[in-house]
């Protein structure tokens, strides 16, 4: 029982890392109608700015609740600026190109980043994973019984933060004007442009605060797993997409929904079946999930337009 | 008296032989090859190398290409091929046919394994594709990336196939001979596809979908067909590829080999089988050649050529985000070589092989 509940408990702390990375999809996706295969590789450049800030400040400064805030922004603005750029400079000359040159486009933007990190000229990070420096102690939050149970305080903080976002970008989507506006570009970019809507300043925004939640979410991943490299992004990005289709690709409280489903599953198979299946269960999922319900389990499936 | 019935071609080739004529050029052209290359174990290597690439780029046109479907998996396929077909080599090692020669005994197993474990990636390209080629657009792309995942965690936990440790001991049964025949047969088999009207609704699935369905196009069909082609000759170019490195394990067949193919099929042309050719020779012979000249160019070379393998693959990424945005429709678009040929050099008539 308290085997269960622990795995519930971690799980779930899983699972709100994926949600976090999984809004930034479902957003972009919403608005663009586009895989956006090279988010989990933002993320994880964003992490290597953390990483880069945190070594900046000392190691006195990097645990001051000031050098942690100081810490995810530069991280979250930094791949804010970075999303900018790639959607100013290599999706929005496509746009009114057939969907798989986005497409391939992603993967290529995907594959020069994560193996481009790799390289160990100049500034760049080389292919060997870093220890991320401890910028938030882990401590025992709560603690049932023998330590039978235990919660972590950043498992906490990630739950607290994703429920939080969630709740926020809610409230950025259906009750704001740029809300209102993002919903209009998404149902059509073209007679929104009609009625005077800035599109290409609703989709840049969309994305960079597509790629900050990327940067913070993957901040949070770091802390929680200590150790970094330059292919990270790319499973961890690739999880959070199929956490994203479940839920179904462009609902916000979906994705939140498919990614905790997802941790806890994953969660399971590590705990009862074996650690080496874990990386094979997402895929299965997403596969079944296509089959049974292909618009996720809360999406729509759009009828086709002739 | 001459019978006026019999269609004179214009290259002057009598019909009869008109079939069997790339055989009667390619077989004397690979043996010369295979002599000429048995002194350079190198070259030898680079061979096997650039026809596996060939086969694989080929076969992924068929379903990038011609049938514009995304499949981003097709090392999978090429595993499940090269596991299936040394497992049964491994296991056949031993055993000849004692009323044939060694070498034809090995080399009758050798195509039997090689059948075989493209039936089996052709069986996983079915199962595969039966369910997914339903689904529109990206997803295609995420479920066979999961599958060609999923793979690898499969043979990674199956004591069979030597888990992570992976298969060694494999006969080097791979000659320039076997390369050559697979390269032509998937070529011959994917320009025959590409001029039926089987290659003809696949390039109406291309064009619209939606439109391709309301026309009575069975469009899952044809996708699955087509998928299933592709698979099996993927599963052959892994049989091959296993043959000749000797040692195979899940790392040899993951995302980065699969992205390789792609950028060769893109780099080419989606849907010209001529520029997929071009493009796998042309990728696997690149870095060979600047791991050769760039110790000549530089002083400290060695440090810059082992850094050939490393910016290859960032190079890939930069490729395809350029393409996209310069030429989204690779060097040939969906012409083959002939037709983009300058004007002096003579030319194949209009229409499809």
């Amino acid at each position: 029982m308290a085997q269960l509940l622990q795995h519930l408990i971690n799980g779930l702390a899983a699972g709100t890392i994926y949600a976090l990375v999984a809004l930034g999809y479902t957003m972009v996706y919403g608005v663009l109608k586009l895989i956006n295969f090279a988010h989990g590789d933002v993320m994880m450049v964003g992490v290597y700015m953390g990483y880069g800030t945190a070594y900046a400040l000392g190691r006195q400064a990097q645990k001051s609740v000031l050098g942690v805030v100081l810490i995810f922004l530069v991280a979250m603005a930094g791949c804010a600026l970075l999303g900018f750029l790639i959607e100013r400079f290599a999706y929005r000359p496509l746009r009114e190109k057939p969907r798989l040159t986005s497409l391939i486009t992603a993967i290529g933007i995907s594959f020069a980043l994560s193996y481009g990190f790799q390289l160990d000229i100049g500034f760049l990070p080389g292919a060997a994973p870093r220890a991320f420096p401890e910028i938030i102690q882990p401590t025992e939050w709560l603690i049932i019984g023998d330590r039978d149970v235990v919660v972590w305080n950043w498992q906490i903080m990630s739950l607290l933060i994703a429920v939080g976002l969630m709740v926020g970008l809610q409230y950025l989507v259906f009750k704001t004007r740029f809300g209102r506006a993002m919903r209009a570009v998404s149902y059509d970019h073209r007679v929104a442009a009609l009625m005077g809507i800035p599109t290409d300043r609703v989709i840049a925004v969309t994305f960079m605060i597509g790629s900050g939640l990327a940067a913070g979410a993957g901040l949070l991943y770091a802390i929680k797993d200590t150790s970094v490299n330059p292919l990270m992004g790319l499973f961890v990005g690739l999880k959070a997409f199929v956490a994203a289709v479940i839920g179904g690709i462009g609902h916000v409280p979906g994705a939140v929904v498919g990614a905790l489903m997802l941790g806890l599953v994953e969660e399971f198979v590590v705990g009862y079946v074996a650690s080496t299946w874990r990386d094979a269960v997402a895929f299965g999922i997403l596969i079944i999930v296509l089959l049974v319900r292909p618009g996720g389990l809360f999406g729509r499936v759009a009828a086709e337009k002739v | 008296m001459e019978t006026s019935s019999v269609p004179r071609t214009v290259s002057g080739v009598p019909p009869a032989l008109r079939g069997i004529l790339p055989v009667l050029v390619a077989v004397p052209v690979l043996m010369a090859l295979e002599w000429l290359l048995s002194g350079s174990p190198f070259a030898q290597q680079l061979t096997y190398r650039v026809g596996v690439n060939v086969v694989l780029a080929v076969s992924l046109n068929i379903v990038n290409g011609m049938t514009g479907q995304f499949s981003i998996g097709h090392a999978g396929f090429m595993a499940v091929g090269a596991y299936v077909s040394s497992v049964l080599s491994l296991s056949l090692k031993e055993i000849a046919l004692s009323f044939l020669p060694v070498a034809v005994s090995d080399q009758l197993f050798f195509i039997t394994a090689l059948l075989v474990g493209g039936a089996a990636a052709a069986l996983c390209g079915f199962l595969v594709g039966l369910p997914s080629l339903r689904l529109r657009g990206d997803y295609l792309a995420i479920v066979t990336l999961g599958f060609g995942e999923i793979i690898r965690v499969i043979v990674q936990n199956t004591a069979m196939f030597g888990r992570a440790l992976g298969l060694s001991g494999i006969p080097p049964a791979t000659s320039v001979m076997m390369v050559g025949f697979w390269v032509f047969l998937t070529v011959l088999v994917a320009r025959r596809i590409a001029g039926s009207s089987h290659g003809r609704s696949l390039w109406a699935i291309r064009e619209d979908e939606v439109a391709a369905e309301a026309m009575g196009v069975d469009t899952t069909g044809y996708k699955v067909r087509a998928f299933v082609i592709s698979s099996f000759f993927a599963g052959v170019a892994g049989g091959l590829f296993a043959h000749f490195v000797q040692v195979i394990n899940p790392n040899s067949f993951t995302f980065v080999q699969s992205m390789e193919i792609v950028v060769m099929v893109v780099l080419g042309g989606l849907g010209s089988t001529t520029g997929a050719i071009v493009a796998a020779v042309f990728l696997t012979l690149l870095p060979e050649a600047l791991r050769s000249l760039l110790p000549m160019l530089t002083e400290e070379g060695s440090s810059l050529s082992s850094r050939v393998d490393q910016i290859r693959m960032p190079l890939y990424g930069i490729l395809l985000v350029a393409l996209m945005l310069l030429r989204p429709q690779g060097l040939f678009g969906t012409k083959e070589l002939w037709e983009v040929l300058p004007r002096w050099l003579p030319r194949r008539r209009k229409g499809l092989a």
